[in-house]
């Protein structure tokens, strides 16, 4: 199935609502704020002469503390559902998931709506923002932590900014490479046949009138 | 995470693990042990390896630049001038080419940001401060000096004791080469026993002054007497502590 090739409206199936996209775009515009102002404040000697060192620090303040948000006001409230439900699924793995993230995807899996690697990969982003948001305010208001602490957190800061750089690098590289998943975090769907290929279980356990567009 | 509760929570078929909240507390619990042990274990590897391998790591060994005005003040080498000026019995405007011909201290020391980076193993060369002091000739009366950088908007200060301290220097050579723009260069402070803003960049003049004069960072609130070990005891009184 290809990005051409859309199928009818009655083959499609819902799978980020709304809340969930405009949380994934807010988060992706934040991480992007982050990630290139990042790039003077810590190679700043290779940067030649002149920047806005303030601003950009202000920029990256700004959208650090900032980052938390679009999760969080995707998961409160009434509107927060889906992205709730998607968080369990995210939480709860079957041993089969285990035994296919061990093996690297070798082993034959009924794959939830997401696949167990798609699931590291949010915890992961979703546990660096919490420990970005943490160290980064240390460094920000340092004055009443000890000078190690400072320290340390300089180093945990930097050691997730690399770690989530390179994760954020491969969802991009895998998105781009997988056009109708790609296509549901623009349009909300996928079709049912690429549900029921990659996320099996999921079409399975669903009722399918919630999946309806 | 106790989400097992929730009314709406999906029914599970299969028996499942909470893997997301454990590699969630996982990772949590890694975060908070890189910030309390990270320090000393950069500071180990560096010991026992050379600073080489400790700058490998994230975090070590990289000097993270900062400016005040977001400029670099561009001062060439043969434009370069200090003026030393003040309660001295010889105000004088020393070139490079005389701090060079002056007296040599060099050492190796690391430079430690009170924001917490540090960059162990650093290379510094230039001229004691006291040399300096003691060149010019400090009156009766004296009791701090007061810097001023080229950028026209940094200041620093120390006490005339702390000024003598022999790992306070005028540096022109960092890091086997002379001090680049970025760190300060040509000439800049290098204050080895205090915090990393004491050392002012682009060093422009030395005033001998009669009170001590609080720099732009302790106007910002760091303190005047920026000890590493944060020490403010009757050996290191701090002036400027209210």
């Amino acid at each position: 199935m290809s990005l051409t090739q859309a199928p009818a409206k009655s083959l499609r199936v819902l799978r980020f609502d709304r809340v969930q996209r405009g949380a994934h775009w807010a988060n992706a515009l934040l991480f992007f704020s982050l990630m290139f102002t990042a790039i003077p404040l810590y190679f700043g000697s290779f940067f030649g002469v002149v920047f806005p060192r303030h601003l950009i620090e202000m920029i990256h303040l700004w959208s650090g503390l900032a980052l938390p948000l679009p999760i969080i006001i995707s998961l409160i409230g009434p509107w927060g559902r889906a992205m709730r439900h998607d968080v369990r699924r995210i939480n709860y793995w079957t041993r089969e998931e285990i035994h296919w993230m061990r093996t690297l995807g070798k082993s034959t899996l009924e794959a939830d709506k997401f696949n167990p690697g798609q699931k590291l990969n949010a915890i992961f982003v979703g546990v660096s923002i919490l420990v970005m948001l943490v160290t980064g305010a240390m460094l920000q208001w340092f004055r009443i932590f000890p000078v190690p602490w400072r320290s340390g957190a300089t180093f945990v800061h930097d050691v997730f900014a690399w770690a989530v750089f390179f994760v954020v690098i491969g969802h991009i590289v895998m998105a781009l490479t997988h056009r109708d998943a790609l296509r549901s975090i623009f349009k909300g769907w996928v079709s049912r046949s690429w549900a029921e290929r990659y996320a099996a279980r999921w079409i399975q356990e669903e009722p399918s009138g919630e999946l309806k567009h | 995470m106790t989400i097992e509760s929730q009314p709406d929570a999906p029914r599970e078929p299969q028996i499942t693990v909470n893997v997301g909240r454990r590699v969630f507390l996982g990772i949590v619990a890694l975060g908070a042990l890189g910030v309390a042990f990270g320090n000393s274990v950069q500071n180990f590897l560096g010991d026992a390896f050379g600073s080489g391998l400790g700058g490998l790591l994230p975090g070590g060994d990289r000097f993270r630049i900062y400016s005040i005005t977001g400029n670099y003040p561009k001062i060439t080498r043969d434009k370069y001038r200090l003026k030393v000026s003040g309660l001295v019995e010889h105000p004088t405007t020393f070139t490079l080419a005389d701090l060079q011909s002056m007296p040599k201290t060099s050492f190796t020391k690391a430079f430690q940001c009170v924001t917490g980076w540090r960059v162990p193993d650093v290379h510094w060369e230039g001229v004691k401060l006291s040399e300096i002091l003691d060149r010019v000739g400090v009156q009766s009366g004296a009791v701090a000096i007061s810097f001023d950088s080229y950028d026209h908007a940094d200041t620093e200060s120390l006490s005339l004791d702390q000024a003598h301290l022999p790992d306070v220097i005028v540096a022109y050579s960092m890091l086997g080469a002379p001090v680049t723009i970025e760190h300060g260069g040509p000439v800049r402070l290098y204050v080895a026993p205090m915090f990393g803003y004491k050392s002012l960049k682009w060093l422009s003049g030395i005033r001998v002054v009669d009170v001590v004069e609080p720099g732009f960072w302790e106007q910002n609130g760091y303190p005047v007497n920026g000890w590493l070990d944060g020490t403010t005891g009757p050996n290191n009184p701090d002036p400027g502590l209210t």
